[in-house]
Parts: structure tokens; sequence; C-alpha cells
């Protein structure tokens, strides 16, 4: 069950030029969340009403870690929050991925600011670290949370400069490297989802990715986020899903990117 | 202390509910809104048969509001009456169907399917939504053509039917006093207001529709003031809309002349919004010692 809560800022820092770590206290939100959920974080600015949905990044017991970067104007103004500010924010929200699902080796794709929602899915699923694969992107040699991967899964980086690893998005750096697996989990730009989609559909094997689209009410009530699926939706009876409540995870077989 | 006001002959407990499209069919907002409490649930727009609605970008965030162009998506009127209606059933609240349609057959096919069900108290006709191409708002801009929707979908509805107006009118009155003659038994007002956001750095529109329907508090006074025009204009009941996010907004709307309010775009950034409104327009007539609700209605003149 999701919640409005207001909540405790336990830590704000800096992870790379425009990136921010915020690490929050929750009464039940975190207890109840899952990797891949996200929450809906609210401006204290009356002209900014519609929420900023944020991905969980880790889940620590009462707290949540939001690794976001700064855009406009509602991410510039959470970033300048300090520890024992308070914020208000809605989850958790979205179905979040199934870590049992599926057994094998497990590739997880983090482009950009899709990095932060694959770090609690890599330490959630079951397997030894050589079992779980993750291939990051990143612009350049700032590759936050890559420490944090590290303890968990093997890592692979491709960068927009070639500065570190492969020069390239994670589809170069996961050919260049020569890496297969039995399940895909991404998070990233549209035209990433596009390559990984059709990167699953080669090596037939089933893909879960996580989208984003611009969201008014996070609970499926509006009919803002819509994606296109491939078949009629159970719960709209057209070919749209609701990003918001039916995903942010979809399997890319599912849904027209 | 009497809060329950009468709406086109349906009693509400309190004058609150929510507005169409903004908060599904309750079934999202259970989590958060205990619904019994809620004077009524005004559901989403429904139409004869499925519709895919726009493409996204469907919303976008405007100086203390935003605008949409969701494009009525919806089930289609078979679902809404297996899964919706049922479920709204469970509770002790008010029920009233939004309908929308792309011509009159197509909204009378509706609203006669409603006559099998035993629940919806009453109907709201959206003769006003902006993002629908063919009819919704044809309807709702033409006074001829508007009383003789409501004169079509009146011969065939039992229930009370409240027609919904758009603001984007030379006259809202004439508007009102139009569906009046067609027999409405009440209205609702306003649907959203027709606006447009250029995303600069991409150099196109936000929506995918170019234009969107623009709501939330900014709205407000526009809202309040054609609820005002509508109350000097027609005898029939009228439910007040825009921008409400709190018991006084509320209020306003009320001594403006509305007999019973909408909550809309509040619900999405404060969900609690409908229940807030219900327990602080109590606690201003404790404090101002009001009786009956009904010495607010309409009371400024
Ligand atoms: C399910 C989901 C998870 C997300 N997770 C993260 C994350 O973990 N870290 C992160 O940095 N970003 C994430 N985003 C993107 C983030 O929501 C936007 O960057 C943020 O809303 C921008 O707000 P702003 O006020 O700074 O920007 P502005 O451009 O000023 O925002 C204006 C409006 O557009 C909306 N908007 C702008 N960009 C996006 C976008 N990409 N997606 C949805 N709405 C948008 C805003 O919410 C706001 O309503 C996620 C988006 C979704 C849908
Ligand atoms: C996302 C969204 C969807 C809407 N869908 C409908 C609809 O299906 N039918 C309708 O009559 N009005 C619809 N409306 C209009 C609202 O019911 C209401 O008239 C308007 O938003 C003004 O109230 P508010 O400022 O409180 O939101 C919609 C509004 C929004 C924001
Ligand atoms: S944001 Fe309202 S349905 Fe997803």
């Amino acid at each position: 069950m999701s919640k409005m809560e207001i909540v405790t800022i336990a830590k704000q820092e800096c992870l790379a030029p425009g990136v921010y770590s915020m690490w929050i206290r929750t009464e039940d939100i975190a207890r109840n969340a899952r990797p891949g959920q996200f929450i809906s974080v609210y401006s204290k600015d009356g002209s900014r009403l519609l929420p900023r949905p944020i991905s969980i990044c880790e889940i620590d017991g009462d707290y949540l870690r939001l690794v976001y970067r700064v855009v406009g104007k509602g991410t510039d103004e959470f970033k300048d929050y300090v520890e024992d500010d308070t914020l208000r924010v809605m989850g958790p929200l979205g179905n979040g991925y199934d870590v049992e699902a599926h057994e094998g080796v497990a590739v997880l794709f983090g482009g950009g600011i899709g990095v932060p929602p694959m770090l609690e899915l890599a330490k959630r699923l079951p397997g030894k670290k050589q079992d779980k694969i993750v291939v990051l992107g990143y612009r350049d040699q700032n590759l936050f949370l890559k420490k944090e991967f590290d303890q968990v899964a093997t890592v692979y980086i491709a960068t927009d400069d070639g500065s570190v690893g492969i020069q390239g998005n994670v589809l170069d750096a996961f050919k260049e490297y020569g890496l297969s697996g039995d399940v895909f989990y991404a998070c990233g730009p549209k035209p990433m989802l596009r390559g990984i989609k059709a990167l699953s559909e080669q090596m037939q094997c089933p893909a879960y990715i996580s989208l984003e689209e611009r969201m008014a009410c996070g609970v499926g009530a509006c009919l803002a986020c819509i994606t296109k699926t491939t078949e009629v939706d159970e719960h709209s009876h057209v070919h749209n899903a609701r990003i918001c409540k039916d995903g942010p995870v979809f399997l890319a077989s599912g849904v027209e990117l | 202390m009497k809060t329950s006001v009468n709406l086109c002959g349906v009693e509400l407990k309190n004058p609150v509910m929510t507005a169409s499209g903004t908060f599904g069919s309750g079934m999202e907002y259970a989590d958060f809104v205990d619904l019994n409490r809620l004077g009524a649930v005004v559901t989403k727009g429904v139409a004869d048969h499925p519709w895919p609605g726009n493409p996204a970008p469907r919303i976008a965030e405007t100086y203390g509001g935003m605008i949409n162009a969701i494009g009525l998506q919806n089930p289609g009127i078979e679902v809404f009456a297996s899964r919706d209606l049922p479920f709204l059933e469970q509770f002790d609240t008010k029920v009233i169907v939004n309908v929308c349609g792309h011509s009159e057959e197509e909204y009378l096919n509706v609203v006669e399917r409603l006559q099998e069900e035993k629940r919806p108290d009453l109907l709201e006709i959206n003769i006003s939504c902006p993002n629908v191409k063919e009819g919704g708002i044809a309807f709702g801009t033409q006074p001829k053509t508007a009383e003789a929707i409501t004169k079509a979908i009146k011969k065939v509805a039992k229930q009370p039917i409240i027609m919904k107006l758009s603001p984007n009118v030379t006259s809202i009155a004439d508007m009102a006093r139009a569906v009046e003659a067609g027999g409405a038994d009440g209205v609702s007002l306003i649907n959203t207001l027709t606006g447009m956001k250029i995303d600069i750095n991409r150099r196109t529109f936000a929506l995918a529709n170019k234009t969107g329907g623009m709501s939330g508090p900014a709205v407000k006074p526009v809202a309040v003031r054609m609820v005002y025009e509508v109350a000097q204009a027609v005898k029939i009941p009228i439910v007040g809309m825009g921008g409400i996010q709190s018991a006084e907004d509320a209020l306003e709307f009320l001594m403006a002349g509305a007999t019973a309010v909408s909550i809309g775009t509040a619900n999405f950034y404060r969900p609690t919004t409908t229940i807030e409104v219900v327990e602080g327009i109590e606690e201003f007539m404790r404090k101002n010692h009001v009786e009956d609700i009904h010495e607010l209605i309409g009371c400024v003149k």
C-alpha cells in the first residue's frame, strides 16, 4: 500500500556534477518498497504542483536512497535540502522488479540517470557476483555508484567520451566485452531501451525495462503516463498501459517504444 | 449542523465531490480516501466503446496548475459497467457517471446502456472536452447544439442529468440558459481552459496534442466568476469546480452560487484534499455558527 508521508532527509551529497544522492527516513514507505519502484517527490513551491518521480536506488530498513540529476526547477530545489529538512513524498509506487522470476545469469543495464535504480536490484537478485553482470553507461569519468555495484556484481563500463571502459553506450560495451546472459534488466534513455529490446529479441531472452513519462497522479487514476502496448491492455482495454501503476517495469516484448 | 445538499433531486451528505477524470473510478484513491465520506464520486468520462486517447506527452506542468490532453481514454461502457460500477456500489456515497461521445448517437448509446444499471444516481454529460477533435467540444460551444443534445439525452435518461460546460466560450451564461431550456437538471463548470506550453529547448509543443486543458489553482478566479455568472442566469443547481485545493476555495464556490463542488487536480498532489475540504467546511460552519449549509450557498449576490 502506498502512502503520503512527510519524510526527513538523513543525508544529502553530490556524487558527480549535477548528480545528487539523498537518503530519507520514512515511516512505512521504505519497509514496503521493492527495487524498481519509485516515489513521487513534491516541491514546496506552490507554483510547482506535480510530483517529481524518482526511482528507489537503495533500501535500508526505514531508509531510502534516491539518486537524481538536476535537470529543472524541481530537482534544483531538492538539491539544496540538507540533513533534518523534511519533504513530502508518496510511495512506494509502481510494480518494481520480481527478483525471483528468473534463474541463470542476469545482465543489468543502467544508462546515465538509469544507473541508480539498478543498484537495489543488483543487491537483491539471488546468485553470486559472477551471475550478476552490470553494464553501466556514463558521460565521462564521473562513475557515480560504481563502488557500490562492485561489491555485489561484476561491473563493465561504457563512457560517452571513452575516458573509462568502452567508448560508446551500454550496448557497445555488451558486444565489445562479449557478454551474454539469461535475463536482461534495463533503465536508461529511450534509444538505449530500444536497443535492449532489439537485443533481447535477437538473443531470445526476456528483458525487463523501466520506462519514464510525465506523471500527475502517480497512482493510475489520471491516464497521463501511458506507454503503447503490443496487446490490448487488461486494465485500459486499449493499447495503452499506465507507467506509474502497471509499470514502470515492463517486459520489453509487451511495449512499443 | 446540516451539511447535506439536494443536487437535482439527489441527496448528498455533503457538497464535496471528485472531478471527472482526476479520480479514476475511486479505486486508485481508496488507499488514501474513505469514499464513504464524500458527497459523491464522479467517474472518468466513459464512451460507448474503448477510446485510446491522445499520444504522450499528455500533460505538462504550468505555473500553479497543469495542462492535459488525455483525450478521454476510457475502456468503454461495457467494461465500466462490469468493473467500475460494482466497485463503487460498495460505498455509501452517490455515484455520478460522466459520459462522453463523438456524436449524439454515441452519447445516447452510453446513456441507454446506463438505464439497465441501478446505481448511477446522476449523469454528468461532458460536452466540453477541449481535447477531442470531433464532437465533444462542438456540442459545448454553440447554445443551439447544446440545447439539442440535452433534449435528446433527457428523453432516454431516467437519472437526472448535469451538463458540464466549457469555459472556452463567449458567454457561459448563454450556454447554461441553453441547456436549462433543453431540460438539464443541473450544470457543472468549469471544464478546462484551452492552453498551450512550448518547450523552448526542443522548440516544440510540450504536449503531443499541441494544446491542452488548463486546470489547477491558477484557474480558480476564472471559475468562481463563471459560477457566479451562471448562478445569476439559471435556476437549476450548479456544481462548481476549477482549482479547488482547500475548504476556503470550496466555500468561495458555494457562496458564488454552487450547490456542490468538485475537486480535480488537487487530488494529484494531495490525495486527501476531498476529506480535508469536507472537514474544513464543517469547521468553518462551527466557527461561524452556520446551522445549515444552505445559508452559505449563493449568499454573495
Ligand atoms: C518512474 C520514473 C523514475 C524516475 N527516476 C529518476 C531517478 O531515479 N533519478 C532522476 O534523476 N530522475 C528520475 N526520473 C526523472 C525525473 O522524474 C525528472 O528528471 C524530474 O521530474 C524533473 O523535474 P524538474 O522539476 O527538475 O524538471 P522540469 O523539467 O522543470 O520539470 C517539469 C515537469 O516535467 C516533469 N518531468 C521532467 N522530466 C521528466 C522525466 N524525465 N520523466 C518524468 N517527468 C519529467 C516534472 O516531473 C515536472 O512535472 C524518473 C522519472 C520517472 C517517470
Ligand atoms: C487529467 C485530467 C482529466 C480530465 N478528464 C475529464 C473527463 O474525462 N471528463 C470531464 O468532464 N472532465 C475532465 N477533466 C476536467 C475536470 O473534471 C475539471 O473540470 C477541471 O480539471 C477543473 O477542475 P480542477 O482545477 O479542480 O482540476 C479532466 C481534468 C484533468 C486535469
Ligand atoms: S500519472 Fe496518473 S495514471 Fe500515471
